[in-house]
């Protein structure tokens, strides 16, 4: 007979066995993979002239308000839209590099250069794996993620998971929400795209599906700095097309390979450590995360035979104390 | 005392310990708790903004890593008591389950409470729990909706001793016949979402130090909230025993904190084997926030191994008493490091909790402490006098 010490040896063991035989035998989680009609935005620093056009579309088609510069908050110029960041009011800002005078552009030593901060469109985005309400989605066809502040219960997790510090929270408001940017989904509806790469005079922000983004970056990489060339504007698919000279670019696209790859893709002819671009494994957590927890709850195997040995003794060894005591 | 071999079976060795409610003690918690409702109420008209230090570089502070995260594994002694009574079947622990349930069960609720107060979009908080939402790849709602069911769990435990306390002796028995059921879970429960606290963490990915960021944040939570559920205990009956002038269970809090070391050993050969194998070793030695915290942590662990190693030395009162804090402060700062310190979100980014943010913790500790005050004057949770000291010849007898 099974003595009681045995018996926890058994259920303990076995238990132990299964958390054991489970993290070392799932297999990691399915890598995710870009869909085939994936929509993006290429933005190519070298292009980018710093108008901020594109600030001001995404604020006007997106609804969002207006947002003054912080250094000029309470004092009689704080009456325009200056944001230095993406925020809760913003969900699209150019910033610059400069080193010291800033004379010549796209150059690191006495240079400046221009670069695009809003939502990447992960791959395998951290967002989505962190929020715990469905609230931040990946549409399966198009890539593009989302949110739906009518699921959101405003835990700011998918602001503490992303690693380009991408969702913003409103935590100015009694009623908050997520900001981030959609690449504009309300308007492909319409017909319409992206409202940055429709306004962008230069073609900078450049609109479309991810695989034509990419052969697209390859030309551009392909070409000697300096070559005249033609740059598509507004849609990397349109008509609408200008000849311009190639950028002296170095060898990183980003968001290329960043945590498993994104939908927005930068060209620069400055390395990304001076744009602030965090340097980030090809590995995506989400999917680190999630082989974890798949893991140890691997169709909940693990609890359920934990959860039958404890009751098993919990029941055991009350019933025997009911009986010898007398009490219930 | 035929029923002393048998843990279950002697809850009427527990008595309520009555005494004035209203005393300048009560009413500085009182006070706290006040304080702590009109913050909230600007939280609730203003905003997150008005009056806490958050941010999007920092978007939780401590209402989540102390509040939610310390304060929760402060209350795993509830089932890890628990454990070694009901599970083991270890008779000697019976005096302190219902301290331990007691502690739990409102740490639990002031964890409940945090989340409240923190999530933005407090008025869907229900989404949680509806499949509609539910999001089974987030650590976060495995978390949620594991700490919902234990605080039911610990509320349907916790009916007996009300029931107890009326006189309602049918319905006890009833519940005590299938109570085996809510212990096993009790047990389960907190071990799942203990861990998956850790968890959470992972998909932060490289914004974590490398000293912190491991796949082995589960187990080392896990590990840590069972040292700190003991540590806590262990306080929490010292200082019921100053303040009620009772005699301490010096016999049975070093049983405790005996575990307690193991425990503590685990983690540190845990931590450093894991620092070391992924190479983050050199880490430790820069000059950093993390790096400093991870010392000052294995210090912390370290030092109840050194104190109470011998049997001898876990009969001293003042060494037991300076272990278990040593222990739960490294538990506590393990975590607030993981939570706050270890997370780095780029350059710019600052936190530091807000006077009102304080001021919400504070009052959640004190509404906890006030709680507790009253439950032990008017319910039979504590072992009544005469019952302590023939305990105190079992755990004698048991542990030899």
């Amino acid at each position: 007979m099974l003595t009681r010490r045995g018996l926890i040896k058994v259920a303990a063991g076995s238990a132990t066995a299964v958390v054991a035989a489970r993290a070392g035998e799932a297999e990691a989680r399915e890598a995710k993979k870009m869909p085939e009609k994936a929509l993006g935005l290429l933005f190519d620093g070298t292009l980018c002239i710093g108008c901020k056009a594109c600030m001001a579309a995404c604020k006007t088609e997106n609804g969002m308000p207006p947002e003054p510069n912080p250094i000029l908050e309470d004092t009689s110029d704080a009456y325009w839209d200056a944001p230095l960041d993406i925020s809760g009011k913003t969900l699209n800002v150019i910033k610059a590099y400069r080193d010291d005078a800033a004379t010549r552009k796209d150059e690191v030593a006495e240079g400046f250069a221009f670069t695009k901060y809003s939502c990447y469109h992960c791959v395998d985005p951290s967002c989505v794996s962190a929020c715990p309400v469905s609230a931040m989605t990946k549409d399966p066809h198009t890539g593009i993620v989302s949110y739906s502040v009518e699921a959101c219960i405003g835990c700011r997790y998918c602001v503490a998971a992303c690693p380009f510090g991408v969702p913003r929270f409103t935590f100015d408001l009694a009623f908050p929400k997520i900001s981030k940017c959609q690449l504009c989904e309300h308007r492909l509806a319409e017909g319409s795209y992206a409202a940055c790469a429709e306004v962008c005079p230069t073609g900078a922000t450049l609109f479309g599906h991810v695989a034509d983004l990419k052969a697209e970056i390859a030309r551009r990489r392909s070409l000697q700095p300096g070559t005249p060339t033609l740059f598509p504007r507004g849609r990397v698919d349109g008509d609408d097309r200008y000849e311009g000279l190639a950028g002296a670019y170095v060898d990183h696209v980003y968001g290329e390979n960043e945590i498993g790859g994104t939908q927005v893709l930068h060209l620069s002819a400055v390395p990304f450590e001076l744009l602030n671009k965090p340097p980030l494994p090809s590995e995506p957590p989400a999917r680190v995360a999630e082989t974890l927890q798949h893991g140890i709850y691997h169709f909940l195997i693990a609890p359920v035979v934990f959860l039958l040995g404890l009751t098993g003794l919990a029941w055991r060894n009350m019933r025997d104390a009911q009986r010898e005591g007398g009490e219930a | 005392m035929t029923s002393a071999a048998h843990p279950v079976s002697h809850h009427e060795e527990a008595a309520p310990v009555g005494g004035k409610l209203w005393n300048w003690l009560t009413r500085s918690l009182l006070a706290l708790v006040v304080i702590m409702v009109c913050v909230l109420a600007v939280r609730f008209v203003s905003g997150l903004g008005a009056v806490t230090n958050m941010n999007d570089g920092y978007p939780w502070g401590i209402w989540i890593a102390y509040d939610v995260v310390v304060g929760s594994a402060l209350g795993a002694g509830g089932f890890t008591v628990a454990f070694l009574t009901y599970i083991l079947n270890r008779g000697e622990y019976h005096p302190i389950v219902r301290p331990a349930l007691l502690a739990a069960l409102f740490g639990y609720i002031q964890t409940g409470f945090a989340v409240f107060f923190d999530i933005g979009r407090y008025w869907e908080f229900w989404h949680l729990f509806v499949p509609k939402y539910a999001q089974v790849n987030s650590a976060l709602f495995e978390v949620a909706v594991c700490v919902a069911a234990y605080t039911l769990v610990l509320l349907i435990e916790f009916m007996p001793i009300v029931m107890e306390r009326f006189g309602w002796e049918k319905p006890r028995r009833r519940l005590n016949r299938i109570l085996f059921v809510f212990i096993a879970l009790g047990v389960l429960l907190p071990t799942m979402h203990q861990s998956s606290l850790g968890t959470v963490l992972v998909v932060l990915g490289p914004q974590l130090h490398p000293l912190y960021q491991t796949n082995l944040l589960p187990a080392l939570f896990l590990v840590s909230c069972i040292g700190m559920g003991l540590a806590a205990v262990s306080i929490e009956g010292t200082m019921s025993s100053i303040a009620l002038k009772r005699p301490l269970e010096r016999q049975l809090l070093g049983k405790l904190l005996g575990i307690g070391i193991v425990l503590a050993a685990l983690f540190l050969v845990a931590r450093f084997v894991d620092v070391a194998a992924r190479g983050a070793l050199p880490t430790a030695f820069e000059l950093s926030w993390p790096a400093l915290m991870f010392w000052v942590e294995a210090v912390l662990f370290g030092a109840p191994i050194v104190l109470l190693f011998t049997a001898a030395a876990r009969r001293r009162a003042q060494r037991l008493f300076v272990g278990a804090v040593s222990l739960a402060l490294g538990g506590i700062l393990y975590r607030l490091s993981a939570y706050l310190i270890a997370y780095q979100t780029g350059a710019g980014w600052h936190y530091f909790p807000s006077l009102g943010e304080l001021f919400v913790t504070i009052g959640l500790v004190a509404f906890e402490i006030l709680a507790i005050i009253i439950a032990i004057r008017v319910l039979p949770i504590l072992p009544t006098a005469s019952d302590a000291a023939a305990h105190a010849h079992l755990i004698e007898r048991t542990t030899r």
